[in-house]
């Protein structure tokens, strides 16, 4: 059947109509819609779970893979930095069932911490990756990554990125779907690592890189299009291609095009056969010039005189996505075309800048807020986390003084801590950050005694990747009711002696709570319980009594809540916007915030 | 082949209407590529939808100066656009401005008649929607998408009718919703018409 699918749907599609078996993962933009795809459009026997993190994912799958089931597992690029123990030694243990590793790279970032390239994992790790340069292209693809996996028995990476994942188009899906029963769990001591299985293992390895780059030479999407007898030729891969593709048709530009589908092991000999009778090459890639590297590399080891530009020669730029536009313009400079005229020369006023921002009645804003209060004229330092909460960065809250990665912010507290211990720490984190990898933080804190605030920001739900269940909502992505995982009695049970639940919109409490908590000696913490917007009921609006408002600003200074806007000199709420918090109202000295209609 | 950008804020319900488009061009068999914003953007920052219908399509993003039709949800996104427009490109507008959260540091005032007066004297093909009155006639702030998506087909630039925009409707939103939304969608057209 014919449908539009966004490329993490095709993904999904794809492993499905292939016979997976099991589908782990942890959300991650761009990645998440893989596996709420998997879970809605399953027939009914694939087993789908958001695991606790990319780790878990990982090596519930391996297991899986171990007794011969079709296994894949979901994260973005950073994920796989979580995830990167397992799959190092998976790399040397092999598995039986195929294993696709699907990490999604972020170039831009859009929505990530750092614009790393999961194909420089494919080479640490001595892992096959695909990149596919199409939502279609992926549908298929990633049952071919099934197919390699098993035919080499070693797990493979796939790895769209953000435009091939969040893009649509028209796939012929295929209503079949294979069911394979996997053969069970054979004893043997292959599935132990140990120092001689790894020396032995890593001599396969070595052994194997050539005879799959063999093989990928010969791979379908792995092509030379365009005119053989060009000597100018584009080496690409990924969306790139497609950007590739689209200029060189509105430009009329002529020359050899190499798509690379399989970037690692690269296709040697396929590309020995793209550079013959060239001259020079244009490598159109984006994140890191990998394809570049390996085509330097063999113009070096077969003594080619051939030019390879790309980012190393600042023929492309080396950080940020790629754009119909700006390889547009490298294409023409490369192959000197005339200048074509790229849209209506408009000179553009100047337009508003729009930081994302916390949504309208969010329970971050009233948390921040509350502790930012409380701690007025002290010494302090908030450590933030990676979640919706970590927009509480921007002005006018400015509450998130350092964010570096999942579960980071209660042990980089730590050690501001002891750096610096007449400054009072806090940490915040999301409930679903907390499970991730928030509790080794604890643990660390308690036993090493440390003096911290830790500021549990519990809105039952993963917010900011699109609202997946985590171990504390009672929900699983199955949509089984499991047992809850308590926040509060997890602290108890770690040794955390000061552990209070509050919820924030109750600003003179939250305050109180806030000042007690700073104030214990030893690892203190805060629940603060509230739904996210996303997820609840929209409470009475309020309103600003324009006879009681003095204009005094204090509203829209203090919480940046996006419903309270200022038009003309006036301070109003905009009831579309509004959500119904009542944290403006008890922020208003005036007493001039009211509550208007349901 | 078809271009078209979707322009607004995060949370303006631009993503379902790109969906409905590119569902509804789908269904009459057209080939359909489009890119969406998705991820922390969503959350108040700049979203736009990229929508290209037609056959031999590579890219999922726009190259500039080939969009036919930018619907702008609200004025500055509009103009944040413009460039992507071709010469004669339609521009459909909500009049009505989403102003970022508030800055003390901001170094602009965001003012819309200044952002609209540059749409009326850059733009030939252009038509003004005034939200308020959508949402006054539908009772809800949650269906400017579709009724900018009534303006939008009534200029016929889409390739496919009314009708085919309705069957997308009622096929695929919950039940609770359809009514309203084609109520918006008809009240996009009239507006269309009347200015026609």
């Amino acid at each position: 059947m014919r449908e539009l699918l966004m490329g993490n749907q095709a993904i999904a599609m794809g492993a499905i109509c292939c016979g997976v078996g099991l589908v782990a993962g942890y959300p991650g933009t761009p990645s998440s819609e893989i596996l709420e795809t998997v879970a809605k459009r399953n027939p009914g026997h694939i087993y789908v779970e958001w695991s606790v993190n990319e780790k878990s994912a990982m090596e519930v799958a391996a297991g899986a893979s171990y007794a011969g089931m079709r296994t894949m597992v979901t994260m973005k690029q950073v994920g796989l930095n979580v995830a990167s123990d397992p799959l190092m030694s998976l790399a040397y243990i092999g598995v039986k069932g195929g294993m696709v590793v699907v990490v999604a790279d972020d170039p831009g970032p859009i929505s990530s911490q750092t614009e790393q390239d999961t194909r420089h994992f494919a080479i640490f790790s001595k892992l096959p990756v695909f990149d596919p340069s199409s939502p279609e292209e992926a549908y298929q693809m990633i049952g071919d990554a099934f197919a390699y996996s098993e035919k080499y028995h070693t797990p493979v990476l796939f790895r769209p990125t953000t435009r091939i994942c969040h893009g649509y188009a028209t796939v012929d899906v295929d209503d079949a779907y294979q069911e394979i029963k996997p053969e069970g769990f054979i004893k043997d001591p292959k599935w132990t690592i140990f120092p001689s299985l790894a020396y032995q293992s890593h001599l396969k390895i070595e052994a194997r890189q050539p005879i799959i780059a063999e093989d990928f030479s010969s791979y379908h999407f792995n092509t030379i299009t365009g005119n053989a007898k060009a000597r100018s030729g584009i080496a690409t891969g990924g969306i790139s291609y497609a950007y590739t593709c689209e200029a060189l048709a509105a430009l009329n530009g002529e020359c050899k095009l190499f798509k690379v589908a399989t970037p690692h092991p690269f296709p040697e000999k396929l590309a020995l056969e793209f550079l013959s009778g060239l001259d020079e090459v244009l490598v159109v890639e984006e994140l890191d010039p990998v394809i570049e590297k390996e085509l330097l590399y063999l113009c070096g080891k077969y003594h080619l005189p051939i030019t390879i530009k790309g980012k190393l020669t600042q023929d492309m730029p080396n950080a940020g996505e790629n754009k119909v536009e700006s390889v547009n313009w490298a294409i023409v400079k490369f192959l000197s075309l005339p200048i074509s005229p790229a849209g209506m020369p408009f000179d553009l006023p100047k337009l508003p800048v729009r930081p994302p921002s916390l949504c309208a009645g969010c329970p971050h804003r009233a948390s921040f807020y509350a502790v930012k209060q409380a701690m007025k004229g002290q010494k302090a330092v908030f450590s933030g986390d990676i979640g919706c909460y970590t927009l509480g960065n921007a002005k006018p809250l400015s509450m998130v003084d350092t964010c570096l990665c999942m579960g980071a912010g209660i042990t980089i507290a730590q050690g501001l801590h002891r750096a610096e211990p007449d400054a009072v720490n806090f940490a915040f984190i999301g409930d679903s950050t907390f499970f991730h990898t928030g509790i080794p933080g604890v643990i660390n804190a308690v036993y090493n005694q440390t003096d911290i605030v830790i500021i549990i920001l519990d809105n039952s739900t993963t917010a900011m990747t699109g609202h997946q269940p985590h171990p504390g909502t009672g929900a699983t992505v199955m949509g089984n009711i499991s047992q809850k995982i308590s926040i509060s009695e997890v602290l108890k049970a770690l040794g955390v002696r000061h552990v209070v639940t509050q919820n924030p919109f109750n600003l003179e409490q939250t305050i109180t709570a806030v000042k007690e908590a700073a104030a214990f000696k030893g690892v203190s913490a805060i629940i603060f319980e509230a739904v996210c917007i996303g997820r609840g009921e929209k409470a009475s609006l309020y309103s600003i009594d324009p006879s009681k408002c003095t204009g005094c600003n204090r509203c829209l200074a203090e919480l940046g809540c996006p419903a309270i806007v200022k038009d003309d000199k006036k301070v109003r709420i905009d009831a579309s916007a509004c959500f119904g918090c009542s944290l403006c109202l008890q922020v208003c000295k005036e007493k001039a915030i009211g509550s208007e209609k349901k | 082949m078809i271009n078209i950008i979707l322009a607004g804020v995060g949370g303006q319900g631009i993503v379902l209407a790109s969906k409905m488009i590119t569902q509804t061009a789908m269904d009459k068999g057209m080939q359909v590529r489009s890119s969406e914003t998705i991820g922390m953007a969503q959350r108040g920052g700049c979203v736009a939808s990229h929508i290209r219908i037609g056959e031999r399509i590579f890219s999922p993003l726009i190259p500039r100066g080939t969009v036919d039709i930018i619907i702008g949800f609200e004025p500055a996104e509009a103009v944040r656009y413009l460039t992507y427009l071709k010469e004669n490109g339609i521009v459909i507008v909500s009049q009505k401005a989403i102003k970022p959260a508030f800055d003390p540091k901001a170094t602009m005032e965001y003012d819309e008649q200044e952002m609209l007066k540059y749409l009326i004297s850059h733009v030939k093909c252009l038509q003004i929607v005034d939200a308020d009155a959508i949402y006054a006639e539908c009772g809800s702030a949650k269906i400017l998408n579709t009724a900018l998506l009534g303006v939008a087909a009534a200029t016929g630039v889409f390739g496919f009718s009314m009708e085919d925009i309705e069957k997308t409707i009622n096929n695929n939103l919950p039940k609770k919703l359809i009514e309203i939304n084609l109520k918006a969608l008809h009240l996009g057209q009239s507006i269309a018409e009347e200015n026609l």
